[in-house]
């Protein structure tokens, strides 16, 4: 007979195992073009509010192919041209496009209200959500993904820039970090992997 | 009455730079446009620049009645992270071109003074570092529009 603190742990041990498989279910090797990120980061996991301003959590993003993007609406120049390169992506998947969703998450919550986020976002993309939330729920968010931020000083006006990472963090449908796009990337290496990720389905 | 001749002095400076034929017509703008964002949030201007004369020529800047500040602005990635940052002045070289153009140079476009909105036509008055001013028409351009015909960002070392 088995002492009921082996049997304890035997199951502990099954319990992990199943965990770690069901991990790995959403995240079998796919053959992507751009870096690949599985198993390198934690899963998307967040508390923010929505440009509609409802509190959001990245549950509500499972089931769909997540583009994750730090940037601010401030920004005039490469902030707008990513979005608007992001948007083209989009319209290259046709259809699919339905199943991915691209998450602006503001690195300048202090101006970005969700009210400027709202009109922000929707001027690229309609399958564009933008996040903002208290400085300590960006910034938790902005370390899970070992990037970073820097408010640059402000001038005499009191208008101030934000240096940022520029990369952009794609998740399946379960939330696992699967590429990483950065601009010097192709846009078609980007339009390929999310293909692959989105032929993927809806997760059982 | 001081202050009325000192108004005078200044008014007639104004129009002597106006005036001042120089680098500006040397200076050929083409493919200028705007990026507009929603709502009041600065926008960025493109325009490529090019320099028929045979001396180099350098763009410090632009005005217009259209925006209360604009400044000449250059973003760079490197080591993954983006940055803005103000720039004094752009060269054109002799009988060559600069080019504005996302993801390098642009020009600032801050605080509109009326809604400008995609298909609108806003004049920036181009600034040379002779004093000598250009006149181009920019035109409004969807927030979302990839650029005209997206010429290469210019690299250059700052």
């Amino acid at each position: 007979m088995k002492s009921p603190r082996t049997r304890l742990a035997a199951l502990l041990a099954l319990l992990v195992a199943g965990v770690l498989l069901a991990g790995c279910h959403g995240a079998t090797s796919l053959p992507f073009r751009l870096t690949d990120l599985t198993g390198h980061m934690p899963q998307l996991e967040f508390n923010l509010t929505s440009d509609e301003n409802k509190p959001v959590s990245a549950a509500d993003y499972r089931g769909k192919v997540v583009l994750l993007f730090f940037g601010y609406t401030h920004c005039p120049d490469v902030c707008p041209l990513t979005m608007a390169q992001l948007h083209v992506v989009m319209n290259k998947l046709g259809a699919q496009a339905d199943g991915a969703r691209i998450l602006f998450v503001s690195v300048d919550p202090t101006r970005d209200t969700p009210a400027v986020l709202h009109g922000y976002v929707n001027a690229f993309d309609k399958r564009a959500v933008g996040l903002t939330g208290t400085p300590r729920a960006v910034e938790a968010l902005v370390k899970r993904y070992r990037s970073a931020f820097t408010r640059e000083p402000s001038g005499k006006d009191g208008n101030y820039e934000v240096s940022h990472s520029s990369a952009i963090y794609v998740f399946d449908r379960d939330g696992n970090p699967r590429v990483l796009y950065t601009p010097a990337d192709k846009q078609d290496d980007l339009v390929h992997d999310l293909q692959l990720l989105l032929d993927q389905g809806e997760p059982t | 009455m001081k202050h009325a001749r000192l108004l005078a002095l200044l008014a007639g400076l104004a129009l002597a730079t106006g005036v001042h034929a120089g680098a500006a017509d040397q200076v050929r703008a083409t493919h200028a446009w705007i990026r507009v964002l929603p709502g009041a949030l600065p926008a960025g201007g493109y325009v490529t620049l090019e320099n028929h004369g045979d001396q180099p020529v350098a763009l410090t800047g632009a005005r217009s009645t259209a925006y209360a500040e604009v400044m000449l602005h250059h973003s760079s990635t490197e080591g993954g992270v983006s940055r803005m940052a103000m720039v004094d002045s752009l060269s054109i070289p002799a009988h060559g071109t600069a080019v504005l153009a996302p993801g390098g140079y642009h020009l600032m476009l801050m605080k509109p003074a009326a809604a400008v909105l995609p298909g609108h036509q806003v004049q920036l008055q181009l600034q040379f570092d002779d004093g000598s001013s250009l006149p181009v028409d920019f035109l409004a351009r969807p927030a979302n529009a990839l650029g005209d015909e997206a010429p290469a960002p210019a690299h250059s070392g700052h």
